[in-house]
């Protein structure tokens, strides 16, 4: 499952927000987190930035998550802006979430 | 014979112990305190399986960052890069502390990714190390268990040899109620111990454990060497071991000819005896005589190092440096107190491996028995001496005793002369203001040899055995010894001196019996010629005195038998 939430470069000309999400299929943690960015980032975006996320699958995709270091599932990354961030779990705490990838809602 | 159900571990003394193994397709818990060797144990089960027995594996961090793993490991001589490229897989599992919970987690992902590996790889054995760091990211035993069992599950399903490693304090579920689910899902349980014995840190293995099997229960010693876990076993439940009635030369002809010939081979001989009472130097000529027999020698020293060794044994004429330079003599100097009496054990027996030592010296034994009291120490040595005897290695060990008496012989060396088959003891006899040194043979199993105490004495030839000399029941030896030797000699001398005397004064006699024998023979000779002579004489005068007599009767017309008519009446006398 891939979905790619995109939207062009703001009009404000704010960096976008590069998200990938690691999960296991359908799992409930994992299915939790899918959910929860749903709601973190309505319509894609937050504070009217942009926000980019990529879904990778690790049952689909199972040897990328042993190279890319990911070890529980669900893993969220903050790729952009950098430096990379790393949150675990279903992001059900959405206060640490948002703290963690520095963007205020 | 290998049982399928065991994985073949190739760790020293543990497939022993376990009878093959660990359990195949199934899952060992290994747990302890922190630095007890639980990552070490596991990795090394790993690498010897990928190494010895071309079976793949996957090594899972959770708790060290796999590099440091991986370097770690290269001190035990593990070519892990090597595995690494087809047979090794690490996975750096290590829990970013920069790494922040965003809620509840799970394993899914990771064993997905791990099947995938496996399958890749066609990995047998897997390393889940440090399983409570991951535990504690988890923070509810809920999750905990829920985790727990799907890795349990997982591993269950995979095939593979799951060893998962916990640190754990206390291994008693009430305790630790972790431990208890890790403990039930868990096939086989393995607990190490570190803790401190007499001031030096000692290592313990003991198989809590192990479903379906039968396997020993003891606490055994297990030690770290530069090649990694080894577990103490003990090398023969029975005593029976071949034995060899080859003897050996302990170097000094005197003491082989006290042993009636020397040494058994593969016997363990003990000398001991009070400090300077020459251990040593007995030690280093049963070592000399060996290397020039060609037999490779070890001479384990807890005193001195080697150059030292070899310097103070020149001055007795003990010549170690050749045999050191051609390779047959290794002399391995170490502090008894560095390590446990096992670890030590163990590194010698290592040593005897590699270098095919057919004797072992060990100077002093003492020194081990000393760093570890009691019980551990005397099965330390039983076991040790059992495996060099079921190597057929000629073991001889020193031991310092301070005095003789029961009650030194059963502290101060641990029993340990009850185990050996020859034991020598060495003393100072003090006498006339002087210590020297005497040499009596305990005992010697098996083989006829002196009960008399000797005076070993050292020369700049090497030591030698003084016949022994006794008076009025005492032995003596040295300066004593010398006296009463003089004053027998002096005694001796004027013995015979006087005796010479009286055979010459006999002689003389003789002598002088013979010449006046010969003087009286010449002088009746004499007195023999003299008679004839008279004799004859006397027929002449007869026969002129009676014609005289007739003329001058005639002569004087007087009577002619006047003066004296016999002769005249008589007729003549034929001479």
């Amino acid at each position: 499952m891939k979905v790619r939430s995109t939207r062009s470069p703001a009009r404000g000309g704010r960096e976008p927000l590069s998200l990938r999400l690691y999960v296991a299929g359908v799992a409930p943690n994992s299915a939790a987190a899918i959910r929860n960015l749903a709601i973190l980032f309505p319509g894609g975006k937050v504070s009217g930035q942009p926000v980019e996320i990529e879904i990778v699958d690790l049952l689909k995709e199972p040897l990328r998550g042993l190279a890319d270091g990911v070890v529980l599932s669900p893993t969220l990354v903050r790729l952009a802006p950098p430096p990379v961030r790393r949150v675990v779990g279903n992001l059900s705490n959405h206060g640490a979430v948002l703290l963690a990838l520095g963007v205020v809602p | 014979m290998k049982d399928p159900g065991r994985l073949q571990t190739f760790v020293p003394g543990l497939d022993a112990l376990t009878d093959g193994g660990l359990p195949r397709g199934r899952t060992t818990l290994i747990v302890g305190g922190p630095g007890c060797g639980k990552t070490i144990l596991a990795l090394q089960v790993l690498v010897e399986g990928a190494r010895r027995a071309h079976e793949p594996g996957i090594f899972v961090a959770f708790e060290e960052r796999a590099r440091e793993i991986v370097k770690d490991a290269g001190a035990f001589g593990w070519d892990l890069p090597g595995l690494q490229k087809n047979r090794l897989f690490f996975l750096d599992a290590h829990l970013d502390s920069s790494t922040v919970h965003g809620g509840a987690f799970d394993l899914v992902g990771l064993l997905a990714g791990l099947s995938a590996k496996a399958r890749q790889l066609g990995a047998r054995r897997i390393v889940f190390d440090g399983i409570d760091k991951l535990l504690a990211h988890l923070d509810d035993p809920a999750a905990e268990r829920l985790e727990l069992l799907r890795l349990h599950q997982w591993l269950y399903e995979s095939g593979l040899s799951g060893i998962i490693t916990a640190k754990a304090e206390h291994v008693d579920p009430r305790h630790s109620p972790r431990y208890g689910f890790l403990q039930y899902l868990a096939d086989c349980v393995v607990l190490l111990q570190h803790r401190l014995v007499d001031t030096i840190a000692s290592r313990h293995f003991q198989i809590l454990k192990y479903r379906g099997a039968k396997a020993s229960c003891n606490e055994f010693p297990m030690v770290l060497s530069d090649r990694g876990v080894e577990i103490a076993r003990y090398a023969a439940d029975s005593l029976d071991h071949a034995v060899s009635t080859e003897r050996i030369s302990s170097g000094v002809t005197d003491l082989d000819a006290m042993l009636r010939g020397g040494y058994f081979r593969g016997a363990s001989i003990l000398i001991s005896g009070a400090p300077g009472t020459a251990k040593t130097t007995l030690a280093a000529e049963f070592a000399d005589a060996a290397c020039r027999r060609r037999e490779n020698t070890l001479f384990v020293s807890f005193d001195e190092g080697s150059a030292q060794i070899v310097r103070d044994l020149r001055s007795v004429g003990i010549r170690l440096d050749r045999h050191l330079k051609s390779g047959r003599l290794v002399i391995h100097s170490t502090n008894a107190r560095a390590r446990t009496a096992e670890e030590h054990l163990l590194q010698i027996r290592s040593l005897v491996e590699l270098h095919h030592s057919r004797c072992l010296v060990i100077d002093p034994l003492s020194a081990l028995t000393g760093t570890v009291g009691g019980i551990e120490a005397r099965s330390n040595l039983e076991r040790f001496i059992a495996l060099e005897r079921n190597l057929n290695i000629t073991t001889l060990a020193t031991s310092l005793l301070e005095g003789f008496s029961e009650a030194h012989e059963t502290t101060t060396t641990a029993g340990v002369s009850t185990l050996v088959d020859t034991w020598i003891h060495l003393s100072y006899l003090i006498q006339g203001g002087e210590r020297n040194r005497a040499l009596t043979i305990v005992k010697s199993r098996g083989m006829g040899h002196s009960n008399q105490v000797r005076e070993l004495l050292l020369t700049d030839r090497g030591p030698s055995l003084s016949k022994v000399y006794t008076a009025g029941g005492a032995v003596l030896m040295g300066t004593l010894r010398w006296e009463r030797e003089e004053q027998e000699r002096a005694a001796r001398l004027q013995e015979g001196r006087a005796f010479e005397e009286q055979q010459r004064v006999t002689e003389d006699s003789v002598a002088d019996l013979t010449s006046r024998i010969e003087g009286l023979r010449r002088e009746r000779d004499e007195r023999d010629r003299d008679l004839k002579r008279m004799r004859q004489a006397r027929t002449g005068d007869i026969g002129t005195g009676a014609t005289r007599l007739g003329e001058i009767g005639r002569m004087r017309r007087g009577r002619a038998n006047a003066p004296g008519s016999g002769p005249a009446g008589r007729p003549p006398r034929k001479p």
